[in-house]
């Protein structure tokens, strides 16, 4: 049983140096082939992959806003303090919520897309054909994703921060009575450029992760179908959970102090 | 005697503890078609996929015209890959590229040549393998027996001097596979290629190859002309080609 228990850890363990240390390599030489990327390619995955995104991050955006101010609106009013929702709202959104939220909404459509793409490829010998036609995947595939991915993000989230605080506003001056002037100078005094900006710098490293993760998983799929699929899964799992944890060290460096 | 452009010498490949191929000898010489036969699962697209540096050997040389190839780098490998052409079993066309464009890619990616010219080079290798009709259709609009010749454009679209063939009649019916291997051959003559055709067809191997070698166990049993094999004694050789059983033949292939 013990015996059992050691050789689980061991493999998980030695399974999770083995995946970081790949993942890492592969980012490495995806940033070592960024110069040799194809503008065209790069291009039409912007579109393909950021621009075909917006309703989604803004209907995601507008919700979140919205019940943002649901929950922080009335109870502020009851306090006296209707004077900081339009600045707690703001500060929460372009600080935390649309990079984070962007970034599980991105991983959940585009991850997965990517993985899948790639991941079929690999399957059906395309992956292969490129190397035999001496083009590195890695230059071919991965790194006009990674371009498109980390550039489309800050523009996500500039745009998730517009609709996701005029969400706010709507639910805050309907549903709480707080007036127009009030709720705007709450967003002058409290929020700072600075509180978007770094939401935006969040938004490149996640939109890093999420294109490294998606082009690992897709380009290490086996088995067919199956493992299509399970690299698809993995890979929004992982991007998920890789978000959360950059996250928290992003904040931490951003944010603190500061 | 002809030189020899490929050459594998006590090839090894292992997949874990799985030895695949256990000391593969053989000599393809300059401009000649030599088919690889044999059972199911005995290495033989491993073969090709040691001499295209998808697969490193674990034991033994590579020797692509005179140069050491078996433990290069990608970027190594890349140079050599740009002199060859490899028509995998499932045709590998890029799904996202139309059949002119599959056909272009190598052409746009490694050399700077005017648009009008690939083009014209797109049409003429299209043209060639009787496809030019395709040209502005997709690889999934596309049989099996067109997937087969659109990849055998897109291999010659470099000008290689060496052709890898990955069962390319594999799924076709008997009127395809006589037309695929009659390209394979019509394609030796006219560019002057040296190939390798793995295979199981042997109306394939008799009308596209020069010689034959049959694998058997991970090593070549036996090398012959198509006319040798076709009048061998040799249990193994008449029980692949006939499928009959032949005490000896059968069990071994098991």
């Amino acid at each position: 049983m013990l015996h059992d228990i050691c050789a689980a850890t061991g493999a998980f363990v030695l399974n999770f140096c083995q995946v970081t240390g790949q993942m890492m390599l592969l980012f490495i030489d995806t940033l070592k082939k960024l110069k040799h990327a194809s503008i065209r390619e790069t291009l039409r995955q912007m579109a393909l992959l950021g621009a075909d995104s917006l309703p989604i991050v803004l209907l995601t955006m507008l919700c979140t806003g919205m019940v943002f101010s649901v929950q922080t609106a009335k109870e502020f009013v009851a306090l006296g303090a209707s004077n900081t929702v339009g600045g707690i709202v703001a500060i929460a959104m372009g600080r935390e919520l649309v990079p984070v939220l962007t970034g599980v909404v991105v991983a959940g459509r585009i991850g997965a897309a990517i993985a899948a793409e790639l991941g079929t490829m690999k399957v059906t010998e395309q992956i292969d054909a490129l190397r035999v036609m001496a083009t590195s995947p890695v230059q071919y595939l991965v790194a006009p994703r990674f371009i498109a991915i980390s550039l489309m993000m800050p523009m996500l989230i500039v745009f998730g921060n517009f609709i996701g605080n005029a969400g706010g506003y709507f639910v805050a001056h309907y549903y709480a009575d707080i007036g127009s002037y009030t709720y705007l100078n709450s967003i002058k005094r409290f929020c700072e450029m600075y509180d978007v900006v770094g939401g935006m710098i969040k938004g490149v490293a996640f939109g890093a992760i999420i294109s490294i993760v998606g082009c690992f998983k897709g380009l290490h799929a086996d088995k067919g179908a199956e493992g299509v699929g399970l690299a698809t899964t993995a890979s929004v799992v992982l991007s998920i959970i890789l978000i959360f944890i950059a996250d928290y060290f992003m904040t931490v460096l951003l944010y603190v102090d500061k | 005697m002809a030189e020899s452009v490929i050459s594998l010498q006590g090839l090894e490949i292992s997949f874990g503890e799985k030895k695949v191929l256990q000391g593969v000898d053989l000599e393809v010489k300059k401009g000649e078609t030599m088919a690889v036969i044999g059972p199911s699962g005995t290495g033989k697209s491993t073969i090709l996929r040691a001499l295209i540096g998808l697969l490193e050997p674990t034991g033994g040389s590579v020797f692509i015209e005179g140069q050491d190839v078996s433990h290069l780098s990608e970027e190594e490998w890349n140079g050599i890959r740009k002199h060859v052409g490899m028509v995998f079993q499932y045709s590998a066309l890029f799904d996202f590229l139309d059949v002119g464009e599959n056909v272009a890619f190598g052409l746009r990616q490694h050399f700077s040549l005017p648009e009008d010219e690939v083009r014209k080079k797109v049409d003429d290798l299209l043209a060639d393998v009787g496809m030019l009709d395709a040209k502005s259709m997709y690889p999934v609009e596309l049989s099996g027996g067109m997937k087969k010749r659109v990849s055998l454009a897109r291999a010659l679209a470099f000008g290689p001097r060496i052709v890898l063939y990955d069962e390319p009649t594999a799924g076709l019916d008997p009127i395809r596979t006589m037309n695929i291997s009659r390209l394979i051959r019509k394609t030796q003559q006219k560019h002057k290629v040296t190939s390798i055709l793995v295979t199981h067809d042997m109306e394939s191997v008799y009308t596209a190859a020069d010689r034959v070698a049959l694998l058997n166990d991970g090593k070549i049993v036996a090398i012959g002309t198509p006319e040798e094999f076709r009048n061998s004694d040799n249990p193994l050789i008449r029980g692949f080609i006939t499928g009959e059983e032949i005490t000896g033949a059968t069990e071994a292939f098991r």
